[in-house]
């Protein structure tokens, strides 16, 4: 029988290493719980490239397209498209495209591989509503200064035809340009930059 | 309930918490029978709340039920927090209180706008989609926390059905967990009152507060009469009005979502506008997201932000009244403009009345201290109440009209009621200077 007084320190020692155990326990247990959220190896998997035939195209025509369940837009310029584009630069936050999401191939100022085909994802960089397609010049709703783009109704921001955002909107960059490739002159395929396969 | 007692002048800004329990109880059953028939999946979800609203026997009532329910809450919710911005009833020795009404009102906005997403409608997406990327403006953990949020790229049905474990199961059980801590605080301490002071300063021989009633069976008889007026209104939305014009269901969410196409004009569900409104007035993403949520973090601290040494607005100086007016002002009216298209005038309006909402809790600390605020009663005062002041509005309603002789078309001549114009004016230019005197 032990009938001395408490051993404290030995109290202490056992209190804060069941402290230990128990927290690393909970952070194992936490581990998987979290994961089990992430995107499962099927939703990953779900990526596959997606081909277009944009032979059919007029100019000015707007083609929707689903890859990676996300509107990707195909959108035939027109000259007079292009001219205007160029006029814009002092209005726009990006109007090089330094900060903004697309690959080399379209890190150009009509941010396209060919200046009149113009690929992009259809949702906006601020809160990923997909912004309307208004190509008219100056209507009424959204005044003078609009030179043709794309609105995004959500939250007011604005987009030029090449989906550079313009200054004092929410959206803080370019709208992104998916990985895309011609396979021929009139067939894209998005989501595959390289004959060898996707990349980002 | 018998052993707790109550201030006796409480008036019917205190129906609205026991109405909030109401309400809450309301969701519980509605939304359970609604989980019977109810399918989590994109496939099938929303042909499956078509199917409730058409086939279920009865399946429209639970269902307009709990979709009104949710509108019903955030109305009484408002009205409850509103009571006590009037009365200081955040206010020492109450904070604890209030800290788990809002931790509350932050769990019902997430319980709502999960429920938002299961009819799977295009509002449904949509909204789900601007919500989620919020998460994205986060610096450097912005886009995994999103991800992980949607458990895919997009929204989908991965979301779908982890929204709809997190509406069913864990955010009720959060919610019943606070609403038994915040009723437990409120028991510690009592009841605030419209006089704003502590009726436990004044207590009998037993312990008893002089101005005190026992809630059972006064206050809950009392609450039956607001519960009966709040079905009235209640039942008439469900039965007459279900979707309030596009205000507590939306138009666009009676198309199944495509995750192709925006609705031409995307609005979250009325509830969430004024925040929405701040969101949107800011020309900066992380900004912006800083400011929906600051607007909701900064309701938090006004226990603290308010010096003023008295409660209740009664009592208060002329800059809290003024100050609440204009909080007020800018509250409905970034609602409202959280409901319309960004056009340029309402992005400049909102910012106005951002600056407002921020300036009220920001500048408190200043102008609650600098104001002036009129002695405390010792004890709870009376409020003439609605028979004392029936004589003075017939006097009202005899000062507005006219009795004036009217010639019938059988020409006999009769005494009529006709209202007068120069009373009114008089009536007005009364009413016009007793507000403005209130607010000084």
């Amino acid at each position: 029988m032990n009938n001395e007084g408490v051993d404290k320190s030995k109290r202490q020692f056992l209190t804060t290493a069941l402290t230990v155990v128990g927290a690393v326990g909970t952070g194992y247990l936490a581990v998987p719980f979290l994961a089990q959220m992430q995107p499962s190896v099927k939703a990953m998997a779900a990526g596959a490239p997606v081909e277009v035939d944009i032979s059919k195209m007029e100019p000015g025509q707007l083609l929707r397209v689903e890859w990676r369940g996300k509107p990707v837009w195909i959108l035939n310029r027109t000259p007079e498209v292009l001219e205007t584009l160029k006029t814009l630069d002092n209005e726009l936050r990006d109007p090089l495209s330094q900060e903004s999401i697309q690959p080399a191939s379209s890190k150009n100022p009509a941010r396209s591989i060919k200046p009149e085909i113009f690929v992009a994802v259809g949702l906006c960089t601020h809160l990923g509503c997909s912004p309307t397609f208004r190509p008219e010049i100056a209507p009424n709703d959204l005044g003078d200064k609009w030179k043709g783009g794309f609105f995004c109704p959500c939250h007011g921001s604005w987009f030029d035809l090449a989906g550079r955002v313009y200054r004092g909107v929410p959206a803080p960059t370019n709208l992104e340009i998916p990985p895309y490739r011609y396979i021929t002159d009139t067939l894209i395929i998005i989501g595959e930059e390289t004959t060898t396969g996707a990349s980002a | 309930m018998a052993q707790y007692y109550a201030p006796k002048n409480f008036n019917f800004w205190y129906f609205f918490g026991s109405l909030a329990l109401l309400v809450l109880v309301n969701q519980f059953v509605t939304g359970i029978l609604l989980t019977m028939n109810y399918k989590p999946d994109a496939k099938l979800a929303f042909d499956s709340v078509e199917y409730i609203m058409r086939d279920v026997n009865w399946g429209w009532l639970v269902r307009y039920m709990h979709s009104t329910g949710a509108s019903a809450f955030f109305i009484v919710v408002y009205l409850h927090m509103f009571r006590g911005l009037l009365y200081g009833s955040f206010k020492q020795p109450r904070e604890l209180i209030w800290i788990f009404g809002m931790l509350l009102f932050v769990a019902l906005m997430a319980e709502a706008f999960m429920g938002y997403l299961l009819p799977w409608g295009q509002m449904s997406y949509w909204g789900a989609q601007v919500i989620i990327s919020l998460f994205s403006a986060i610096p450097v953990i912005g886009d995994e926390l999103s991800l992980w949020v949607r458990g895919d790229y997009v929204v989908s049905d991965a979301t779908l059905n982890r929204f709809f474990a997190f509406h069913v199961i864990s955010v009720p059980l959060v919610l019943v967990l606070l609403v038994f801590l915040h009723i437990v605080a409120l028991h510690e301490v009592g009841s605030n009152n419209p006089d704003g002071i502590e009726i436990k300063k004044n207590k009998d021989a037993n312990g008893i507060p002089l101005d005190g009633i026992p809630f059972h069976p006064y206050y809950t008889v009392k609450d039956i009469v607001g519960v009966g007026v709040f079905m009235l209104f209640f039942a008439t939305v469900i039965f007459y009005m279900p979707e309030m014009g596009g205000y507590f269901l939306e138009h666009a969410n009676f198309i199944p979502a495509d995750p192709m196409k925006t609705p031409e004009h995307i609005a979250p569900v009325w509830y969430f506008t004024p925040f929405y409104a701040i969101l949107r007035a800011i020309p900066d993403k992380f900004a912006g997201v800083i400011g929906m949520g600051g607007a909701i973090v900064v309701m938090f601290l006004l226990p603290w932000l308010d010096r003023s040494e008295v409660k209740s607005i009664r009592y208060r100086g002329g800059i809290y009244k003024k100050a609440l007016l204009l909080f007020v002002i800018s509250f409905l009216g970034l609602g409202y403009l959280g409901t319309q298209p960004a056009t340029p005038a309402a992005t400049t309006v909102a910012r106005i009345f951002t600056a407002i909402y921020f300036g009220f809790f920001l500048l408190m600390p200043l102008y609650t201290r600098w104001e002036k605020s009129k002695p405390l009663p010792t004890r709870l005062t009376d409020q003439p109440s609605l028979e004392d002041r029936i004589p003075a509005l017939i006097e009202t309603y005899h000062e507005i009209t006219l009795v004036k002789q009217v010639t019938k078309e059988d020409g006999t001549t009769v005494l009529k009621r006709r209202p007068n114009p120069a009373g009114i004016l008089n009536v007005i230019t009364r009413l016009a200077k007793k507000l403005k005197k209130s607010l000084d």
